[in-house]
Formats: C-alpha cells, structure tokens, sequence
C-alpha cells in the first residue's frame, strides 16, 4: 500500500515533467511531422534555452523577459541550422549535429560553468517542482497558447506554404513557394518552441545543466509517436494532433516514473527509451511488409526455401558423387 | 510571348556520361500558340521544359518570357508566369492536403504569402464552380486529402492549378503518360478546353504522335537535344503520322525508333 501510495505521490511530478516535454515534443512535430526533416538541433537547443533562462534570471532580468530570451536564442540556433541546410545544401540531418555540436560550447559559454542553480526560493520562477499543481496549472496554459498559436499560423497562407513545402517539393516550386526560407521558418518555430521547454524545464528543475539535453529528440519523438496513437483516429484536426503530441509526452513521463517505481536501474531506462522509439519507429514499415504478406504468399515462401534447400542438398551430393567416381 | 536563345545544356560535363541534353535551341512562341513536342527517349524533350521551368540554369543562353528575361531567375520566382503540369501524377499536388487547400496554394501564386488566412469562403464557393466544371464529382470533396484521389482526377486538379492564375506559359511535361487512355482523353479533353477558354500559351510534350497531332496549332519534333521539325499553320492542320515519320527519317537521317510513340 505504501509502495502504491508513494507511486500516485510520484505522479503530479510526472505530468509536469511530461508537459514540458510535450511542449518540446510540440517543437519537434513541427520539424518532423509537417515539415518532414528529422531536426536534431533540439538536443542542443533545449539546453540553449535553458541556459539562458538560468544565467538572466539569477542576474536579476525578469523571469518572462528571461523565458522570452531563451526563446529567440532558440530559434537562432534553428536559424543556424535552416542556413547549413539551404544555403550550404548540408543534409538536414547532418546539419542539426554539427549545430547541436556548436550548441555544446555556447551553452558553456553562456552558463559559465557545467551547473547552475536557479533557486525558487530568491527568485519568482513561474513553475517550480516545489509547488507542482501550481506548476501543472501554468503549464498547461503554456501548452494551451502555444497549440492555439501554431494552429492559426498554419492555418495561414505562410503556414499553408510551409505545410506545403514539407509535403511535396516540386509541387512547392512550381506554385511559387520559396520552400529555402520555409524550411529555415520551420526550424526557427520549432527550436524557438524546444528552447521554451528548456527554459520551463530548468525552473522546475532548479538548474540549469549543460549535458541536460542529451537524448532530448529520442524523447521527442517518443512523445509524437505516442501523440499519434493516442488520436490519430479520434481526429485528423490540427490542433487535436498537437493536443495528442503533449499527452503523448505525459504518457511517456507517466510510463517513465512506473518503471522507476518498479525498481528498474535508472540508468538503463535510456536504453529502453530508445529501443521502444526504434520499434515504434519501425512499426510502419513492419506493417507495410512483414506483416501485409498474405498466408497464401507465406506458405509459398516457405515452400520455395525448402525447395532452395532441396536442391542445394543434391548439388552436394552430385558434386560428392563426381568426385568419388573421379578418385575411382 | 517565348523567346529560348540558344540554349543549351551538358549533364555531367567532362565525364564519361557526358550528355549534350540540349544542343543550341532557338524557339519563339507567339501568344496563343498552342505548341506540341514530340521525339524520342532522351531526345530533350522534357529537358527543355524544365529549361523553362528552372529546374537548373542552362550553360548557355537566354529565356524571355512575355519581355521579361527570366534566365537567371530561381524556380519559385519564375513560377508567377508559369503554370506546370508533371507527368507523375503526385508531383502535382501535396498529397497530405486538403483538395482545397491546394487550390488556395495556387490561387497565390507570384503572390507573397501572409499571415492571412489561407481560404476565405469566397474562394471555397469559387473553388466549387471550377471543380463542378471538371466534371468529376470533385465539388463536393473540398476536404479530401489529394492523396486519396486517382491519378486522373489529381492531373485535372494539377491543370486546374496551373490555369488559376492565368499563366503566361503553360507547361505539360506528358501528363497524361501515367494515366489509362480513358482518362487521359479525358484530362486531354480538358487541357484544350482550358488553353482555348483562356487563350494561354502552351507547350506540351507527350510522346503520342496522333495526340500531338491532333492537338495544337504547331508541332515541334526534338531529336538529340535539337528542334529538328518546326510544322505550323495549315502543314500542321494537314499533318498524318506517316508524314511526321517520313520527315524525321529526312531531317535525322534515322529511322523513328519508338514504338511507344508510334503504337500509343
């Protein structure tokens, strides 16, 4: 019973923890799902934005101000990446390591140091662990502002261009779109909105810390796969999938904290972060082959390789044959 | 309304896959020509229409359309004056959109694009009564995913894209290739319609000589990355498939080696 009790005490620390990783997982859909680019800028760019949050709020700046600046040093790094990958034609994805790589030293330079704190108790953080139904109420508001915000723009004929360019690129070009600055947009919106998670994550957590984004896109892009199962067939609505998205990262921090709770080592729980990301990653393609083969196209398979196997067996035996009547 | 200038174009230059795609082509189109090109596999026929298009910069030469020298505008900037039509019946359309939405993508084309919203409910009504005259049923599925209609059907929305805006150029790279010749009579059918209705200026590749016959005001044969037949006015009205064949045998000095085109 207390074991069961201390597991519901765990929980409300879990739904914040996964909030502000679906406002992340929010960031990552931009990039992944409508703009088809698997950006991995936002490892680097979660911490960005907590490191700035940290080292403006504990130098007395105005922790809004502070959110705020964390979120356009963001989406500078997404314009960083959005110029590797379009002017300098550097693949997508190799373009957000070598960011993310930069990342590193930047943040080091902004925190000063690996560590550093940001204490709720002389500064007015907007959401602290302490304090956490508070902090899952003004969460849900960010979540709540940021889904409506990304539902109207993409409602827009800029955000249609963009959803555009993420679908078909030929299509794009020949309507005029310039789909070189939609993709640098994109990636802007989408690290601009990971580095407000950064920046929400180091105030619950106290800290900011510089390895803190280590593995953040698997995370991500756990939450949007779970996001998409959760109501990819309640409803095709933009603003639900979004919805979905965030839940999916409450459910991934929810599961998270039952396996802690069970007594699995914390420091595999990686490990099996991304192996359940890789299946799930990997289930579309299974679905499309694996497991659309008919009985009939099984059993006829099956048949083939034991013919293969026949006919290999009596080669043996011929070439055996051959040579014992050759010696003789 | 066309002007190509000498324009040519050296795929993978100074290797062994060497390829002269287009070999010095000098084309005027006057407004409201309605230009149709044959030739082989690989004869440049594509090749030039993506010239046009801005796929890549040529080596040499320049386009002029309409007075406006376009030669070294990027692809999405020339779009304002042309309207495309792909052979692959995907590449028209973003699939994972609305048929709607799609539309309203193109009714914006040479615009720039703001933050106001990408339908009004003018446009949506608009948009019915240019479906309704495609005449097939597309009216009432504003909110169907291109991805779930057939091949035909996204070529006579493709088309309906590319007129929107009433292009100074219209370009049909084969697109009716892909589809089964019901169908493709059909999106042909409408192509002339909608070339006619808007008096537009239109080049259009297919590898069907009796097509490319029977369609136009003017019959360009490509061959080894040149115009090498130029037929207009009445020679054109009077045109056979034996005549065409008769002369690329005299103007390349080689027999017409494509069933397809002879078959299709």
């Amino acid at each position: 019973m207390d074991m069961l009790l201390s597991l519901l005490r765990s929980m409300p620390g879990a739904i914040s923890l996964g909030l502000i990783w679906g406002i992340m997982a929010i960031g990552v859909y931009v990039t992944y799902k409508v703009l088809d680019i698997a950006d991995l800028t936002v490892d680097g760019s979660i911490c960005t934005g907590a490191c700035v949050c940290a080292i403006l709020a504990t130098n007395g700046v105005n922790i809004w101000v502070a959110v705020l600046a964390a979120i356009v040093a963001g989406m500078l790094a997404g314009f960083i990446t959005g110029i590797f990958h379009t002017v300098f034609g550097i693949p997508a994805i190799l373009a957000g390591i070598i960011t993310q790589l930069m990342l590193w030293s930047i943040n080091l330079k902004i925190l000063g140091k690996a560590n550093v704190g940001i204490s709720a108790r002389t500064i007015k953080v907007i959401i602290t662990q302490l304090k956490t139904s508070n902090a899952i109420m003004a969460l849900i508001g960010f979540v709540t502002v940021v889904i409506i915000l990304l539902y109207l723009f993409f409602g827009t004929e800029l955000g249609c261009s963009l959803r555009a360019t993420g679908c078909n690129l030929n299509m794009s070009h020949a309507q005029g779109i310039n789909t070189k600055v939609n993709k640098i947009l994109g990636l802007v919106i989408s690290n601009g909105i990971v580095a407000l998670s950064g920046a929400l994550l180091a105030q619950y957590q106290g800290s900011a810390d510089i390895n803190m984004g280590r593995g953040a896109i698997v995370t991500g892009l756990a939450a949007v796969i779970i996001g998409e199962a959760l109501c990819s067939h309640i409803s095709i609505n933009f603003g639900v999938r979004l919805a979905g998205v965030t839940a999916g990262g409450v459910v991934y921090y929810i599961v998270y904290q039952i396996i802690v709770w069970a007594g699995l080592d914390p420091e595999l729980l990686k490990m099996f972060a991304a192996l359940v990301v890789a299946l799930f990653l990997a289930i579309p393609y299974l679905k499309s082959t694996y497991f659309s083969y008919t009985p009939q196209f099984k059993a006829e398979r099956k048949m083939r390789k034991i013919q293969a196997r026949l006919a290999k067996k009596e080669a043996q035996l011929a070439k055996k044959a051959a040579k014992k009547g050759g010696k003789a | 309304m066309l002007e190509l200038k000498n324009i040519t174009k050296t795929f993978n230059a100074g290797t062994v896959n060497e390829k002269i795609a287009l070999n010095n082509i000098n084309l005027t189109l006057e407004e409201g020509d309605f230009v149709t090109i044959i030739g082989g596999n690989g004869a440049g026929k594509s090749t030039m229409l993506n010239a046009i298009a801005g796929v890549w910069l040529p080596d040499h030469g320049s386009i002029v359309v309409d007075g406006v020298d376009i030669t070294d505008m990027p692809e999405y900037k020339r779009a304002k004056f042309l309207g495309r039509v792909f052979q692959d019946p995907r590449m028209g359309t973003a699939t994972d959109m609305w048929l709607e939405e799609n539309l309203a993508l193109a009714k914006r084309r040479g615009k720039s694009r703001t933050l106001r919203w990408a339908i009004t409910r003018k446009e949506r009504d608009e948009y019915r009564d240019m479906l309704k005259e495609l005449d097939l049923g597309l009216e009432h599925r504003l909110t169907t995913k291109m991805g779930l209609f057939s091949g035909g059907q996204r070529q006579a929305v493709t088309l309906l894209m590319a007129t929107m805006q009433k292009p100074k150029l219209l370009l049909l790279d084969e697109h009716t290739a892909a589809l089964d010749p019901k169908t493709a009579a059909k999106v042909l059918e409408l192509t002339d319609k909608f070339i006619k209705e808007g008096n537009l200026t239109a080049l259009m590749v297919t590898h069907n000589m009796k097509d490319a016959i029977a369609h136009g005001n003017r019959l360009i044969m490509m061959n080894q990355g040149r115009i090498i037949l130029d037929i207009k006015g009445e020679e054109k009205k009077n045109l056979t498939v034996e005549m065409l064949l008769e002369q690329f045998a005299k103007a390349s000095g080689t027999e017409f080696m494509n069933d397809r085109a002879l078959l299709g």
